[in-house]
């Protein structure tokens, strides 16, 4: 058979590709139940690694440490209890933002997504606060395709993410105030993590992911401390008053 | 002919020493420096590499007498994309954490010039079974050079290797500094000139006629 022939040519290249493209749908079709479980269920797991629990089963752990995934409205309200977990983190914005509502070791945990641009492609992450919405609890980062050893070490857990524990988020003023610096560059050890050195961009970019990121929230964040619930303003019924003044005087 | 004749066994063997894809053929630096700044994703790379390349030198040299020579080229692209994307779903299925750890790299493979230029060069003119085997040798031949150079780069530039810290602190007492060279691609190209040269020292069969 001659192999060479124009219309020889035309349709092999015609079969070739229908085959293979009726095979590629065929195995994404078949898979995509089974992924998109794998999915949430590594979702669960990073919320999860923000509040620094570890546990091998992912799936129960969630449902005990995360009381609700709420849905925030621009103003800080709740617009709805739940959906939240369903919001992409790049699809957070201004209009959409998932809170998930946590309780570790009896105490409030609020965990905001964060989403962000790295060297090569996207970054993203969670940040657990306190029930102060001030202090950080807990953090957790991951990348698509930063450089092994420099600014994949984003994802390392002991140089990197542990050093966030305890730094604080916010200033009185309610601006976000923690910051990835260069490495060896902490002036201000509360609100100051050292960056990666030879990953500078990455580091820079997750500087500028907890700023953006976070700053959707402030709204939410503002509500004082003792408004929010577990303290001890469920007995001082001017807490709301005294609050609503505060802010007022910072303005 | 048997299957471990002594041509085949050439096949599978020479690429490991003096036909390595990446130190004589040099193909495939472009994922050698990308990937080598740690031995895991190395490792790694170098597995799904040496599966792909044998399982797409299979397949080629299967089709090889109905392939049209003016579009084998795209023949053997799309068979390899075919591949990888398929591998790569299975991973996202069964193996979730292997794929997250992967990422891109798993992509990467469509674009390792080791694939093309072995389909291209042996799967064209051979059998399967011979195919198979040069695919296996090759895909070892890049891992090992692979190896050799995150093995260097892991340790110089960050102390450790798979991760775990094997540089003593005291050094780093006594005033030891990591090579943040090492961690740079250029040290991948350094590392690989320097292999290169030792191999072609030692065998002057390797070294072009002067003239």
């Amino acid at each position: 058979m001659n192999t060479n022939k124009n219309s020889y040519t035309f349709i092999y290249a015609s079969v070739m590709v229908i085959i293979v493209a009726f095979l590629l749908a065929f195995v994404s079709s078949v898979l995509k139940p089974i992924q998109q479980k794998n999915v949430e269920l590594d979702k669960k797991k990073q919320v999860l690694a923000a509040l620094n629990i570890f546990e091998k089963d992912a799936e129960a752990a969630y449902a005990t440490f995360v009381k609700a995934d709420q849905l925030l409205a621009a103003d800080g309200s709740v617009a709805a209890e739940n959906g939240g977990f369903a919001i992409e983190n790049s699809a957070v914005n201004a209009e959409k933002l998932p809170l998930y509502v946590c309780e570790v070791e009896g105490e409030t945990k609020y965990v905001l997504p964060l989403y962000g641009a790295g060297l090569w492609g996207p970054i993203w992450g969670y940040v657990a606060l306190n029930a102060d919405k001030e202090t950080i609890y807990g953090v957790y980062f991951s990348h698509a395709g930063e450089t092994p050893g420099l600014g994949a070490e984003i994802t390392n857990r002991d140089k990197f993410q542990v050093p966030f524990i305890g730094k604080k988020a916010l200033n009185a003023d309610n601006e976000v105030v923690i910051s990835v610096v260069k490495n060896g560059k902490v002036q201000n050890p509360e609100c100051e993590v050292d960056g990666i050195s030879g990953g500078t961009i990455t580091s820079q970019g997750v500087d500028a992911m907890l700023k953006s990121s976070i700053g959707l929230y402030k709204a939410f964040l503002a509500e004082s401390a003792c408004c929010a619930e577990g303290l001890e303003c469920s007995e001082n019924s001017e807490c709301t008053v005294e609050c609503a003044n505060e802010e007022v005087v910072n303005e | 002919m048997s299957l471990f004749s002594k041509q085949n066994m050439e096949a599978l063997k020479t690429p490991l020493g003096m036909n390595n894809p990446v130190t004589v053929q040099v193909l495939g630096i472009c994922s050698a420096l990308a990937v080598t700044a740690q031995l895991k994703p190395a490792i790694v790379m170098g597995l799904s590499v040496t599966i792909i390349v044998a399982m797409a030198n299979v397949i080629i040299s299967l089709l090889r007498n109905t392939i049209p020579n003016r579009i084998r080229i795209i023949v053997q692209l799309v068979v390899v994309a075919a591949l990888v994307t398929i591998v790569s779903e299975i991973l996202k299925a069964f193996a979730y954490d292997v794929s997250v750890e992967l990422s891109v790299y798993i992509g990467l493979i469509i674009t390792n010039c080791i694939l093309m230029g072995r389909l291209e060069a042996f799967a064209m003119a051979n059998g399967p079974w011979p195919s198979f085997l040069d695919g296996i040798g090759n895909g070892l031949g890049y891992a090992k050079i692979l190896v050799i150079v995150a093995f260097l780069r892991e340790l110089l530039g960050s102390g450790c290797l798979f991760g775990y810290q094997v540089i003593p602190q005291w050094c780093y007492e006594h005033g030891y500094i990591n090579n943040g060279l090492m961690l740079m691609p250029p040290a991948a190209l350094i590392i690989v000139g320097c292999i290169i040269w030792y191999q072609r020292a030692r065998h002057t069969e390797l070294q072009e006629e002067q003239n």
